[in-house]
């Protein structure tokens, strides 16, 4: 199919899943124009015209970035994140921007100021968050991959909700400028894809050292995977504290099977201990609402964007326009954010949250060091929920994230693989590897994925 | 009344001489149209991240070792957070709790206490924020975000000045190291120093008093012109029996008085935090090394090496080596064969009424040595130098040269001098006479004469040699 074609067919997908609410910006003419581009930059790269949806907090000079938040309704960039030129590059196609929870926050994709997206399963249920548009929209069909982002697991999670593969590459592996910050430590450009192959292969796109953004780091580019015959001479570490007697019983059928799985293609498997797991959510919820604060405080509606209070005085504006133009639960992380950088403050809750993430840090690593090649686990406690189920109560929202956020806060590469399916709902299987392992954990991936047969009840 | 003690730091903020901004590839340059100097980074678009300029590292570490600090292996840049709309990311990104550099001194002279060490507390890098320009809209606050992303190094002084004169004695030494090392240009006017001055009063050696901050001083005389006011200021109230308040104080210089800043001066909690956009910043010790030893001789050094080596006077060294282009020139000049003491006088005398105007010399100093080598050898007399120099800066003419070309070579050819002094006596002999019988100041008028028939080209002292060779002889 030529690129051109190819455009053409994404849009008539867009335009049949318009009721998943999952794109919040897309067009033909962008469409067509985005594919002659591609197609003078050469056709011939790794991704050959393959269209790939963007989550809407990476910003393209073509279509808007809003971040699904009303201080950013209608912002254009100037500027093309890195990943957006080096997807160009390969052949890539940007397809649309995907809705996401405002400025990536929330773990169902209802925070956003343009409406939930819809599972596409069921939908009454959430597709997870934050980048709940972009997994909906692959778990679809309208696109073989796009692009999210994870701060502490947005997209892992919402790839186990849908069914698809979701993979946050190692801190520093894809150069976050042109990402829209959220929690700058943990931010993570990461990918959707219907397999591992096309997730590995828009990944190994954009990864790559790049001079703008100081945290990102040289290394060897990643390799699209080849599946192995068996896992004979793997190690495979399950983590108790990730097995908890509550877990879902469905959730935990899925990942027992996937486990058996590993044991029958020669992996060898064993408990390992990550004690400070129980401290990753309360880490998480300290450290990047703290940077989100300052993160967001940016947008004061002086220089772009909405801007409320038009006549009044100076503080009255940023009054105006921030109370109105960011959603409660990006007040609320911003409120937090503020307080526990707060003079009096900070010892109690910042430092001790860092402190936590080293010794969070530190227990992958000794798991790593006794001889385990890869951490297995649930990416989720449950399969997806139904909207409006945890909108009262914040807290049981976060904890939507207890199997992903450790993950985060320790920087390494992790992947969630359809596992099978219980009641109906998918269920994804979380391998964690060390830092800058990406191709071991996806060769992983790509063995076990044939014969983990996605759609299948396992319960 | 008892006497009360001054005491006075200083926080000092220098642009870094770089070419680009701190964390972006934008022109850091002074005097653009508003708003041309920027980019996504340095106006906090969505989405951009800083990357830190190595060059700004090098000046700031070399700034503080100038200083005689201490430059750490590991620095941090930090978030400060607060709200202003010069400040386009909501935070300014700076240096808090582990800066490039702490410790060090500046060594000034003071007026009532002789030379004193003046503690640095601590240098860190900063970015500046853009500016705000109101009216420029009738009515309306502009915004200018040129500025925006500038390197700075703040450098914090101890509380161990005493006086403004002091205060004022300082920032001159400090100014002549920063400029001395290429640190930066420093010029108040372009806003490439700023100086902010934290002064109290208290009785001598007892508890510090509290503390004033003055702000907005356009110049060293107005830094000094401030904190005398303030100083009068305090001591007034305490006087009275009255207590200071904490407050910052803008000066204004027309009418000379401090008054409360309003409007953003409520207490602030700047809530830092380790900038998680930007690794620490890690100099090896080898970097370090190498930063220390591409650091030129520092103006106390040359000073007093133009005394030992050179044999200059105090007041002399002082002069020349006050500003870093006049030191290199004159020892250039030096280099090139004239004598210390001779080019000294030279190079205060005649280059620097040039140099102090336009900022250059006009003329090299391999042609000054000339010139000096001319009236050494005599080949040309000191008066006739001096004109000789007013004609060199207009081109590339060699000095001898020129000489000629103005006829001022000294005519030093026998048979000349001997036939103008023979006509000189045979057209002069009543006053001839009258040096012979004993009236020896006669010898200066025929002396005059011969220099009047050569039309000034003789050498005087050949002349008068001549002259008083005849007048015994015959
Ligand atoms: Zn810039």
């Amino acid at each position: 199919m030529t690129i051109a074609a190819e455009a053409l067919a994404v849009a008539e997908r867009l335009e049949r899943s318009a009721s998943l609410n999952a794109v919040l910006a897309w067009s033909r003419p962008a469409l067509e124009a985005e594919a002659l581009r591609v197609s003078r930059i050469g056709s011939d790269g790794p991704l050959a015209g393959m269209p790939v949806a963007i989550k809407d907090n990476i910003v393209t000079t073509d279509l808007p970035t809003t971040c699904a938040s009303r201080i950013l309704e209608g912002y254009r960039s100037p500027y093309d994140a890195t990943v957006i030129e080096r997807l160009r590059l390969a052949g890539g196609l940007v397809a649309c921007k995907t809705n996401l929870d405002e400025f990536a926050m929330g773990s169902s994709t209802e925070h956003s100021a343009f409406g939930r997206v819809r599972h596409p399963l069921d939908p009454d249920r959430v597709p997870g968050g934050s980048s709940g548009g972009s997994a909906a929209l692959v778990a679809a069909g309208v696109v073989p991959a796009a692009l999210g982002s994870e701060t502490g697991g947005s997209v892992r999670q919402p790839a186990a909700f849908c069914g698809v593969v979701g993979v946050k590459p190692s801190y520093g592996r894809v150069s976050r400028f042109g990402l829209v910050a959220f929690g700058s430590s943990l931010d993570c450009v990461s990918v959707f894809g219907r397999t591992v192959s096309d997730a590995a292969r828009v990944l190994a796109a954009i990864a790559g050292h790049d001079p703008r953004d100081a945290t990102s780091r040289p290394a060897p580019p990643v390799q699209v995977p080849v599946p192995r015959a068996d896992l004979r001479g793997l190690t495979f570490g399950l983590p108790t504290e990730y097995f908890p007697p509550d877990l879902d019983p469905g959730v935990r059928a899925g990942v027992d099977r996937a486990v058996a799985l590993v044991q029958a293609l020669g992996g060898t498997v064993r408990p390992v201990s990550l004690p400070h797991t129980r401290y990753a959510v309360p880490t998480y919820y300290v450290l990047a609402p703290a940077e989100a604060a300052a993160n967001l405080a940016r947008y004061d509606g002086v220089r772009y964007g909405v801007r409320r209070g038009a006549g009044l005085d100076l503080r009255s504006v940023y009054r105006a326009t921030r109370g109105q133009g960011f959603g409660r639960e990006v007040q609320r992380r911003i409120l937090v954010g503020t307080y526990v950088l707060s003079a009096g403050y900070y010892d109690a809750y910042y430092a001790k949250a860092q402190a936590a993430r080293v010794r969070i840090t530190a227990d992958f690593e000794a798991a790593f060091l006794t001889g385990v090649d890869a951490l297995l686990t649930p990416t989720t406690p449950t399969p997806a929920f139904r909207a409006g189920a945890k909108m009262a109560d914040p807290v049981q929202m976060y904890l939507a994230d207890i199997f992903v956020s450790a993950v985060s806060l320790a920087g390494l590469p992790a992947l969630s693989l359809p596992a099978g399916r219980s009641e109906g709902l998918p269920i994804g299987l979380q391998i964690i590897a060390p830092s800058f392992e990406e191709d071991r954990m996806l060769s992983i991936a790509a063995t076990l994925e044939p014969h983990l047969s996605a759609t299948a009840e396992v319960r | 009344m008892t006497a009360w003690e001054t005491v006075i730091g200083l926080e000092v903020h220098v642009q870094l001489a770089t070419r680009s901004k701190l964390f972006c590839g934008c022109a850091a340059t002074f005097g653009a149209d508003p708003n041309r100097n920027v980019c996504p980074v340095c106006l906090g678009l969505p989405g951009a991240l800083p990357v830190p300029n190595a060059v700004a590292v090098r000046l700031g570490a070399r700034a503080a070792l100038a200083l005689g600090s201490t430059v750490h292996p590991v620095s941090v840049f930090a978030r400060k957070n607060y709200f202003y709309p010069d400040l386009p990311k909501g935070y300014q990104i700076s240096q808090f709790d582990r800066p490039l550099a702490t410790g060090g001194e500046v060594r000034c002279e003071s007026p009532d206490r002789g030379l004193v060490a003046i503690g640095v507390t601590r240098l860190h890098l900063e970015e500046d924020a853009g500016k705000l320009i109101h009216d420029w809209v009738p009515g309306r606050t502009a915004i200018d975000l040129n500025r925006a992303g500038v390197p700075l190094a703040e450098i914090v002084s101890e509380p161990d000045l005493r006086s403004p004169t002091e205060a004022r004695a300082y920032l001159g030494v400090l100014k002549q190291v920063l400029v001395y090392t290429g640190v930066s240009e420093c010029s108040m006017e372009k806003g490439s120093l700023r100086v902010d001055a934290n002064i109290s009063l208290r009785r001598p050696g007892g508890p510090l008093g509290t503390k004033t901050e003055l702000k907005n001083m356009n110049s060293f005389a107005n830094v000094e012109r401030a904190l005398e006011i303030e100083r009068e200021r305090q001591r007034t109230i305490l006087d009275g029996g009255g207590r200071v308040e904490q407050v910052t104080l803008l000066f204004n210089a027309d009418a000379g008085t401090v008054r409360p800043m309003r409007g953003k001066e409520e207490s602030h909690d700047y809530r830092y935090f380790p900038d998680p956009d930007l690794p620490p910043v890690v100099l090896s010790r080898a970097w370090i090394d190498a930063a220390r030893a591409e650091l030129p001789e520092l103006p106390e050094a040359k000073r007093s090496r133009f005394q030992s080596a050179h044999g200059l006077s105090p007041y002399d060294a002082t002069v020349l080596s006050a500003e870093r282009p006049v030191a290199d020139y004159f020892e250039a000049v030096v280099r090139a064969g004239a004598d210390p003491k001779t080019a000294a006088n030279w190079v205060m005398g005649e280059s620097m009424p040039g140099y102090n105007e336009v900022g250059a010399f006009a003329v090299s100093a391999v042609r000054l040595a000339g010139l000096i080598g001319l009236v050494k050898d005599g080949t040309v007399s000191h008066p006739a130098a001096k004109r000789v120099f007013g004609e060199l800066g207009a081109g590339d003419e060699a000095p001898h040269a020129v000489a000629t070309r103005l006829g001022l070579v000294q005519v030093r050819d026998d048979a000349q001098l001997g036939a103008w002094v023979t006509q000189v006596i045979a057209e002069h002999p009543a006053e001839v006479e009258r040096f012979r019988t004993g009236e020896p100041k006669l010898l200066a008028f025929l002396v005059g004469q011969v220099m009047k028939k050569s039309r000034g080209k003789a050498d005087p002292k050949a002349v008068s040699e001549r002259l008083l060779t005849h007048l015994e002889a015959s």
